[in-house]
């Protein structure tokens, strides 16, 4: 996406500013001039017979797994590791054969090897799961490493010019490894994924990087300052724009430091208020020693269960899956969402397809009530794995009390099942997530066992603005007297009926808006796992 | 915990089998598959791998292959060696599945 600002500012660069957008890969704030990597591709040469060919080939192959093999030994364990996968790659014969076979038949080498590779580069790019799609660069990086050695160029690291922003279409990994990041200060890639492992070694190397951001519309050595908080890029900033940037670069080391030291320890505020921290967990992978610094889980996205193409997770899967989480929390509160599909999560063969309006469609609760199957089997595997920790079940989408008393006979029923199938189970305390505006404003008719307000939606229903609407983002306040209101009144619900309330959603992690939830009373915040020291440093600001 | 031998895939020609339940949570990923295929190598068996029951098999030793399968967090891993060493191997490649792969492994 591109917004085109003009600028009132003398910066000699240029007369105007142009800003990206796109995703962030890794964080920091970077200010610098872009230096072009050129993602050449190697020129084919020619050897002679296929035994030549053949020679030529292994000799590139040998010749490239020894620089990997050099590369690592002076690389700190992670990216050793990622290396070390790429050498297994290419010291194992099932990636050359294709390419040998070709050249048996008379292909040169360089076009045979880059075949093979795309073959497989083309099968990863086509995988449905995000991790092994960014795999593909890793194949990527071989195909032209090894191509590179084939038509004799050097495979020699690309110099920075000092503070150099570094613009690429991608990057790769061992590419990444050989610049010299104490003089690079960001990364700026057209196409890139954040999952991909160069977005994983720049967020250990503490290197900002800000990928999918599309064409580049700058020269070699322009100016531009790389936002890898908030995944933009601008270029050719103003003067006025460049204070600001300082500014803004200060105050991120300082709060940089303030989160380090106080990501481990319970939010306080400034008059000793204990704050609970929860953390949102969206994949087995999110159960890190980070989020362990949470005082418990506040919700548990399940909707990573259901995988694209596939047949709904079974009874067994799911309660695994919860087991795992639980056990991971050893007895910290864990509060999982029943699925919450629909809206903008489609998922084939479960939710109603052709809604003109999704977001006010059958999604949720309502989704789950019209699916006895789906939702029964979920509430099954829950109560099950309730019997071994900490667990609490969340409601998404909740309009009326009716609803709410109609999963309750649903679980009922689930823990009557389980009770004659001699199987242990516990009925977990059931929570309304409080997100539709005629919910949170008659909260008062509700008894349920806890509140989650979830802020994404309850701001995008009361402002009635898109949440992916940008031309609208400032009319999306979460910050409404409208929305701070409903928050209040939920809060003060909890506290009459003894209800735990909690908030997850992206205010919960936005350090300017925790003033304000902790005014309206609000005791406890759900968070990403990366956002646990932002937001306990937020609280600490808090008086 | 979810492993078990087939004893009765033990035959003369000396084949072992036994299956285990992924729990590494990106599934089969380039980590998990350097150090399975590194461990594999290190047996003369021939030694397969299955993400199902009934196939396809694929060389455990080859990471190009495993990786292929693209197998996800909480599959059935099948493995099924045949040589002099298939117990071993099969029981070391169990304990790798079954410890998630452990950093010093």
């Amino acid at each position: 996406m591109l917004l085109s600002l003009s600028s009132k500012g003398t910066f000699p660069m240029t007369v105007e500013t142009v800003r990206l957008r796109g995703r962030s890969a890794a964080p920091g704030l970077a200010a610098g001039r872009i230096s072009n990597l050129a993602n050449g591709v190697a020129k084919t040469s020619s050897f002679g017979s296929p035994e030549a060919e053949r020679a030529a080939l292994e000799q590139a192959m040998a010749n490239a797994a020894s620089e990997l093999r050099a590369l690592a030994g002076s690389q700190p364990r992670e990216a050793a590791q990622i290396l070390e996968f790429q050498l297994t790659l290419l010291e194992d014969e099932d990636l050359c054969a294709p390419a040998f076979a070709e050249i048996g038949v008379g292909a040169r080498a360089g076009q045979a090897w880059a075949r093979a590779l795309d073959t497989q580069i083309a099968d990863y790019k086509a995988s449905n799961d995000e991790y092994f799609r960014a795999r593909a660069s890793d194949f990527i990086d071989i195909r032209d490493r090894v191509s590179r050695a084939l038509s004799r160029e050097s495979n020699a690291a690309p110099v920075l010019p000092d503070g150099a922003i570094l613009v690429a279409d991608d990057l790769a990994p061992s590419h990444f490894l050989e610049i010299d990041w104490t003089r690079g200060a960001g990364i700026a890639l057209k196409a890139g994924s954040a999952t991909s492992h160069v977005a994983t070694l720049a967020r250990a190397r503490g290197v900002p990087m800000v990928v999918s951001l599309g064409d580049i519309p700058a020269a070699e050595g322009e100016w531009v300052l790389l936002d890898g908080e908030r995944g933009e890029v601008e270029i050719g900033p103003s003067e006025a724009r460049l204070a600001d940037w300082r500014a803004r670069v200060a105050g991120l080391a300082k709060r940089r430091a303030d989160e380090t030291s106080l990501a481990k320890a319970p939010a306080i505020t400034r008059s000793g208020q204990r704050i609970l921290t929860l953390v949102n967990i969206q994949g087995l992978g999110d159960l890190s020693p980070e989020a362990a610094h949470g005082d418990g889980v506040g919700l548990v996205r399940t909707e990573f269960l259901f995988e694209p193409g596939r047949a709904p997770p079974g009874e067994a899967a799911q309660y695994q899956a919860y087991r795992a989480i639980l056990d991971w929390a050893g007895g910290k509160p864990v509060i999982i969402r029943a699925l919450d599909a629909g809206g903008d999560k489609p998922i084939a063969g479960v939710t109603f397809d052709g809604e003109a309006n999704p977001f006010l469609g059958v999604r949720g609760l309502r989704l789950l009530l019209r699916r006895p199957e789906v939702f029964g089997t979920q509430l099954r595997a829950l109560a099950r794995a309730g019997a071994t920790g900490n667990l609490k079940v969340m409601l998404p989408m909740v309009t009326t009390p009716a609803e709410l008393a109609e999963a309750r006979a649903h679980l009922d029923a689930a823990m009557a099942e389980l009770e004659a199938e001699r199987l242990p189970a516990r009925s977990p305390p059931l929570g309304v997530m409080v997100e539709v505006p005629a919910a949170a404003l008659t909260i008062d008719r509700f008894d349920a066992d806890f509140y989650s307000i979830g802020s994404n939606d309850l701001v995008q229903y009361v402002t009635a603005c898109d949440r992916g609407a940008g031309e609208l983002a400032t009319l999306a306040d979460p910050l409404n007297p409208a929305v701070l209101e409903l928050i209040r009144r939920t809060v003060e619900h909890g506290k009459k009926t003894g209800a735990p309330v909690s908030l997850c959603g992206d205010m919960a992690a936005d350090p300017r808006c925790a003033p304000a939830l902790i005014d309206c009373g609000l005791q406890a915040f759900s968070v990403a796992p990366s956002a646990l020291g932002r937001l306990k440093a937020a609280i600490a600001r808090c008086g | 915990m979810t492993a078990f031998s087939d004893p009765g895939s033990a035959s003369p020609r000396n084949v072992v089998a036994a299956s285990v339940r992924l729990r590494h949570e990106a599934g089969l990923h380039a980590r998990p598959s350097v150090k399975l295929t590194k461990l594999a190598k290190r047996f003369s068996s021939r030694i397969s791998l299955a993400a199902s029951a009934d196939g396809p098999w694929i060389d455990a030793k080859s990471i190009v292959k495993l990786m292929a399968t693209k197998t996800p967090y909480d599959s059935i891993l099948h493995f099924r060696a045949e040589g002099a060493d298939a117990q071993a191997a099969v029981d070391a490649l169990v304990a790798l599945v079954e410890g998630d792969f452990p950093d010093d492994g």
